[in-house]
């Protein structure tokens, strides 16, 4: 696909997710809220290479790769705000959005999509020889279990499918190198599977890089695992506590703030080094959790523009938004 | 006596047993920001923030545990209990039958259940039902502050593994958390007197002791968690109509208070169970054969969760255990007479 080609599928993306944002700060959707913002250029990228056949196993951001294969964004939406014309009548939700017809399911329990995304591989190289299938996750999932045994199953039956870590250094709250050994490209080389690591925040190196792995898998190479490195732009959720706290400490923050260095300053607890200790970290996550914004540094959709000219980008993004408010009148969200 | 909130009425079990034993330690995801009080006042080392691995975190609970710890793992949504089912199912729950009581595994897993606020059918299960199936686990869910405080209290003295389930409709902070995030244009249907009450500081509830919420004789209603309050609320009204409810609020689901069951049912004649746990193959079940092994053949119905919880609050609303389904249940089971000697 060429870059303008992607540059569009990154923007229907974001005002997709820009939508769903205003929806929930209004009330009108509920739960955990995880958007995809900054996932765009591995979402645009990756599906870039897929064709009717493949199957994609997704996590708890489903909603960039859905809107990039071309789910009903009106159904979508309408699912989100609890509605009988939703594509599974309300039932699901966001966190649990498929779709059969495209072969696409999330799940919200993190690691689940790996596992999934194998079967989706097995499936499809039983009965629609030539497919692939796409299993995508986060850098913390990489540490649950059954996503390691999946690197394994996946090479040892070497399955047609592509393993995408979307990297974005946070677990939650929990920075994510913190509570992990070793490095996630290195491991699953360890695990016999192809690797390759990209600046997820560039479309077409996510392009490329996928269109390579998938074609290995196509043509009974084995499977892939492709590290992208992505930026966080919303919190963990929309209303994430631990942003809002760093972004206003004597606002949001002023509670945390206050019971723990009350807590900190107990008469018993641990030695004063280990409190010490705890007091710092916490503030390291919040000077991180500050950090990332929609610059042209951070934000894959504006680091994207220079590939298509301004003038080009602005038309794009001006469809992508018209496209997305028609969805949402559809869908019986706008005022 | 202090008035606190259901989830620091936990937090301030957890803290006093903390400050008392070098043994006890907290390990789970976010940890660091979910117990920041903890982790600011004891450290790194007794509040450790653990990666996306619950087989390995609350697997590792239970060899710290037999190991001479005193852990508390936390699970953040009991939903994720199916990644580390093995170290509930075939490892903490079976030391003790294996070594005839000789080696004891004193483990707390802290988790979060219930629905109420939209996060659909993978957040909002109950499961206590599920994890009460596992001889060698105890298993509590509080209704109150006072009894979140107490029963922690209990479970942290406690020799055996307990699950310790803190229902978000309760809590305040993980409602704030998972549901609001900051939004005022989003309410949830809260009990106040769960979310909010008195609580004396160190005191025990012991595990597998009800509680009776309220007295009456043409009917009793068991129920837990939630759960109690909407019992509660129906019984109110139910009064106004001539219709009498005990209400009694288990606590514990493992061990059942049987007797307190069997007590109340034998009075009433009819046993209604209120509970947000699925219909079949759980604790509703096993209420009804506890009054059958007792001798009794009381009226018998229940209000539960049928399916996978739906996303959309209207139906979820529908779906969990309501004032009018339970007001509508009781009425039902009122209009019967139960055919026990002494009951026309
Ligand atoms: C099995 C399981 N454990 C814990 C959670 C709670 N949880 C939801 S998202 C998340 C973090 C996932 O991190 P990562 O995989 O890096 O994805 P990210 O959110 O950073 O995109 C956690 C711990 C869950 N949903 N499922
Ligand atoms: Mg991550």
């Amino acid at each position: 696909m060429d870059a303008a080609g992607l540059f569009r599928q990154m923007a229907r993306a974001r005002a997709f997710e820009d939508a769903t944002s205003a929806l929930w700060r209004e009330g009108r959707i509920s739960g955990e809220m995880h958007l995809g913002t900054g996932e765009e250029a591995v979402a645009a990228g990756v599906v870039a290479s897929l064709r009717p056949g493949d199957a994609v196993a997704l996590d708890h951001r489903p909603t960039p790769v859905l809107t990039v294969l071309g789910v009903d964004l009106a159904g979508m939406l309408a699912e989100m705000l609890g509605m009988e014309s939703g594509i599974h009548r309300g039932r699901a939700g966001h966190m649990h959005l498929m779709s059969r017809t495209l072969l696409a399911s999330s799940s919200g329990i993190v690691g689940s999509s790996a596992p999934l995304g194998a079967g989706f591989a097995l499936a499809g190289r039983a009965l629609r020889p030539g497919s692939v299938a796409v299993a995508f996750f986060g850098d913390g999932a990489m540490n649950q279990g059954m996503l390691l045994e999946t690197l394994n199953l996946a090479a040892a039956w070497s399955l047609p499918l592509l393993l995408v870590c979307k990297d974005n250094g946070w677990s939650i709250t929990t920075r994510t190198d913190a509570v992990t050994g070793g490095d996630p490209v290195a491991r699953a080389r360890g695990f016999g599977l192809e690797t390759v690591d990209v600046d997820g925040g560039d479309v077409g190196a996510v392009a490329e890089a996928a269109a390579d792995a998938i074609d290995r898998a196509r043509n009974g190479e084995g499977p892939s695992f492709l590290r992208a490195r992505v930026p966080r732009l919303d919190g963990h959720f929309l209303g994430d506590a631990l942003v809002r706290a760093a972004r206003s400490p004597a606002g949001d923050g002023r509670q945390l703030l206050g019971d723990v260095t009350s807590a900190a300053l107990s008469r018993t607890g641990g030695g004063l080094g280990d409190r010490a200790r705890s007091v710092v970290r916490l503030l390291d996550l919040m000077r991180r959790a500050r950090r990332e914004d929609r610059d042209t540094r951070h934000d894959p959709l504006e680091r994207a523009r220079s590939t298509v000219g301004q003038e080009v980008a602005s038309r794009l993004e001006a469809e992508a938004l018209a496209e997305v408010g028609r969805a949402v009148a559809a869908a019986g969200g706008a005022h | 006596m202090a008035r606190l909130e259901f989830g620091a009425a936990i937090d301030a079990a957890v803290a006093e047993a903390m400050a008392r034993d070098p043994r006890v330690i907290v390990l789970g995801e976010d940890v660091h920001t979910l117990r920041a009080p903890l982790f600011a006042r004891f450290g790194p080392r007794r509040v450790l923030s653990a990666p996306i691995s619950e087989a390995a975190f609350v697997g590792a609970a239970v060899g710290a545990a037999m190991g001479g710890l005193r852990p508390i793992a936390e699970l953040m949504l009991v939903d994720f209990v199916g990644s580390c089912l093995d170290s509930l199912l075939n490892q903490a729950s079976k030391v003790e039958g294996f070594t005839h009581g000789d080696w004891k595994v004193p483990l707390v897993v802290r988790a979060t259940c219930g629905g109420g606020y939209g996060d659909g059918g993978q957040h909002e299960q109950a499961l206590w039902g599920l994890l009460a199936g596992i001889p060698g686990l105890s298993v509590v869910v509080p209704s109150t502050p006072a009894d979140a405080h107490g029963l922690m209290t209990a479970a942290l003295r406690h020799d055996g593994p307990v699950i310790f389930l803190e229902h978000k409709l309760l809590s305040r902070s993980w409602l704030e958390f998972l549901g609001a995030g900051g939004r005022k244009t989003v309410s949830f249907d809260v009990p106040p007197d769960g979310v909010e009450g008195e609580v004396l500081a160190g005191e025990e509830v012991p595990l597998g002791v009800a509680a009776i919420r309220r007295h009456g004789d043409g009917l009793t209603i068991v129920s837990l968690a939630v759960g109690v309050h909407r019992a509660i609320a129906a019984a109110e009204i139910l009064a106004r109509e001539g219709i009498d409810c005990d209400v009694l609020d288990l606590r514990s689901v493992r061990p059942l208070d049987r007797v307190a069951v069997v007590a109340s049912v034998a009075r009433t004649g009819r046993l209604l169970v209120v509970d947000e746990d699925y219909r079949e193959f759980g604790l509703s079940g096993e209420l009804a054969a506890a009054v059958l092994e007792a001798g009794l053949s009381p009226r018998f119905a229940r209000v539960c969760v049928d399916g996978t919880i739906p996303y959309a609050r209207h139906l979820e609303d529908l779906a969990l255990p309501s004032v009018a389904r339970i007001a509508e249940a009781a009425r039902e089971l009122a209009r019967v007479s139960p055919d026990l000697p002494g009951h026309g």
